[in-house]
């Protein structure tokens, strides 16, 4: 198992269209936020993690060099850690067991992306082979609504439930965005603003789809000692899991996601949980799109398969409901690849020590955090804990 | 807070030879003579188009090759309008989907096309056959896309 490991700290930049700062100096951000508000400097962390979408969206190779000095590494171990969309989960995990293992007590973990600067959609092509798959990938929207429309037709699923879930999911996340100070889009959408919005691929229509956003975040891992010594208020890392699977895209089962539930049971049985909706208090899940966010809650054990729209119609997952989900707005409302996986850790770290300000959901104890990579082969889960 | 500082273009550019070895290279000679060629596995017998060279499933190297239907049925599908970016094979609006070939056990990624694009009617089970481009250049675009059958 190794050693407890805890989050003892936590720092983000701005995030939305940063063209107002070079890519170091908006890392530089998020770490200099982190020092500011935890108190501790540098001279403390044994060792660096950086990580980012696949080094193509950057243009620039191995950015962990690139960003040595702001991330304030020099003459320290440093490593990179990539896995595109999850990418953040995999920086967290990589300073978990970088601790857990007893090989460092405290280290520092940043993840990044300027979003604006590239062009995702075609980095994502560049994940899949040259031979076959590349030719036929319409971006992030077509594996996405091709795995919804698979979903809705093997659970019955009428077309509208969905398109209601969906548009109550938009309208709820973008709403509670406004109570996150680092959220990117905020706003007050009307239903028929939702479901009047233009096509991006059948049926995802515009605010069904996150954006585009600059960001970074910062986060700081810590063994036992470590946690005792800057007397700091912990967020334990109560359990770990991921998941992957067939490389061939037309190999695995979509719905019944063997990746996203696998991930999903070894965090909890790691964790001791043993029914979600009753022993988790909030959620981060990693929801770039409305449609995706359902088929998540449900291979997560959150409902039953065919069930997330009528529990998310009655409430169940908002900011009052039994489990609510994404109260940061979530990766709907702010998508700086590399570090979006990081706030969902980051956010989960924040509602468990009672530190997420507005958005903070009264008395969380325990906080799922999710990320989900690859082109969508990859799962990864994060549970955070008050306490160890 | 408002002043507008510089960006700075540039693109990178990396040429690739990549070695396609046996399997691609024998699949790519059969979409040449409008052939779609699968593998079988011996232990398993599942069938997988494009022809690999092992069983995902039972690690058994495939040698067994059988050129299989080109026509098939559509598991899932998606209608791309607008997303569009740097270096796309094809300009929306266009469908992908997931076909299963007719007795074969793998989806096959390909783009439904023709008379299905002005429809967008297309449901699971919809039955679509291969549509070949008059160039061959011995990869997947030499099937130019699948079109709707009744």
């Amino acid at each position: 198992m190794g050693r407890p490991v805890a989050i003892i700290g936590v720092g983000q930049t701005r995030h939305g269209r940063r063209f107002d700062v070079s890519y170091p100096e908006l890392v530089k951000e998020a770490v200099d936020a982190l020092f500011d508000t935890t108190g501790i400097g540098p001279d403390d962390v044994d060792g660096v993690v950086s990580g980012t979408m696949p080094s193509m969206m950057e243009g620039v190779a191995l950015t962990h060099f690139y960003f040595a000095d702001v991330l304030r590494s020099v003459g320290k171990p440093i490593m990179k850690t990539e896995t595109c969309g999850s990418t953040g989960a995999s920086l967290a995990i990589t300073g978990y067991y970088w601790v857990a293992s007893g090989m460092a007590d405290l280290v520092l973990v940043v993840g990044s992306e300027k979003m604006n600067e590239g062009d995702s959609q075609a980095t994502m092509t560049t994940v899949l082979e040259p031979f076959y798959q590349r030719y036929f990938i319409a971006g992030a929207p077509g594996i996405f609504s091709m795995q919804s429309q698979e979903w809705s037709v093997r659970f019955g699923i009428p077309e509208d439930k969905i398109r209601a879930a969906a548009t109550r999911l938009t309208i709820d996340h973008h709403s509670d965005a406004f109570d996150n100070p680092y959220a990117h889009i905020k706003k007050k959408l009307t239903e028929e603003e939702v479901n009047n919005a233009r096509i991006i691929t059948y049926p995802v229509r515009l605010w069904d789809v996150c954006p585009n956003s600059d960001g970074a975040c910062a986060v700081l891992f810590a063994s036992e000692d470590k946690v005792k010594q800057m007397g700091r208020k912990p967020a334990w890392i109560r359990g770990v899991g991921y998941s992957g699977e067939e490389y061939w895209f037309g190999d695995s089962d979509k719905v019944v996601w063997q990746s996203a539930i696998q991930a999903s049971r070894e965090a909890y049985r790691m964790a001791g949980v043993t029914n979600p909706i009753e022993d988790l208090d909030v959620a981060e899940v990693y929801n770039p799109f409305t449609f995706q966010e359902l088929l998540f809650y449900e291979c997560f054990g959150f409902c039953d398969f065919g069930k997330a729209c009528d529990e998310t119609l009655k409430g169940t997952f908002a900011r009052d409901g039994k489990l609510p989900c994404d109260p940061s707005g979530g990766t709907l409302c702010t998508n700086p690849i590399g570090a979006t996986g990081l706030i969902r850790v980051s956010e989960a770290a924040l509602q468990v020590t009672g530190q997420a300000g507005d958005h903070q959901i009264p008395g969380a104890k325990l906080a799922f955090a999710h990320a989900m990579g690859g082109v969508d082969q990859y799962n990864a889960v994060l549970i955070l804990g008050s306490e160890l | 807070m408002s002043k507008d500082y510089n960006t700075l273009r540039h693109i990178v550019r990396l040429p690739h030879s990549y070695a396609a070895g046996p399997v691609w290279t024998r699949f790519y000679e059969g979409l040449k003579e409008e052939k779609i060629y699968g593998t079988r596995c011996d232990k398993c017998s599942k069938i997988y188009v494009p022809a690999r060279p092992f069983c995902p499933g039972c690690h058994e190297n495939l040698d067994d090759w059988v050129e299989v239907s080109q026509e098939g049925e559509v598991v899932s599908w998606a209608y791309s309008r607008e997303s569009e970016f740097f270096g796309m094979q094809m300009k929306p609006p266009f469908i992908i989907a997931l076909i299963r070939l007719d007795d074969t056990d793998s989806n096959l990624l390909h783009f439904v096309g023709g008379k299905a694009l002005d429809r967008l009617e297309i449901k699971k089970g919809q039955r679509v056959k291969a549509v070949w481009n008059e160039e061959k250049k011995g990869h997947m675009m030499d099937i130019k896309y699948f079109e709707p059958i009744d």
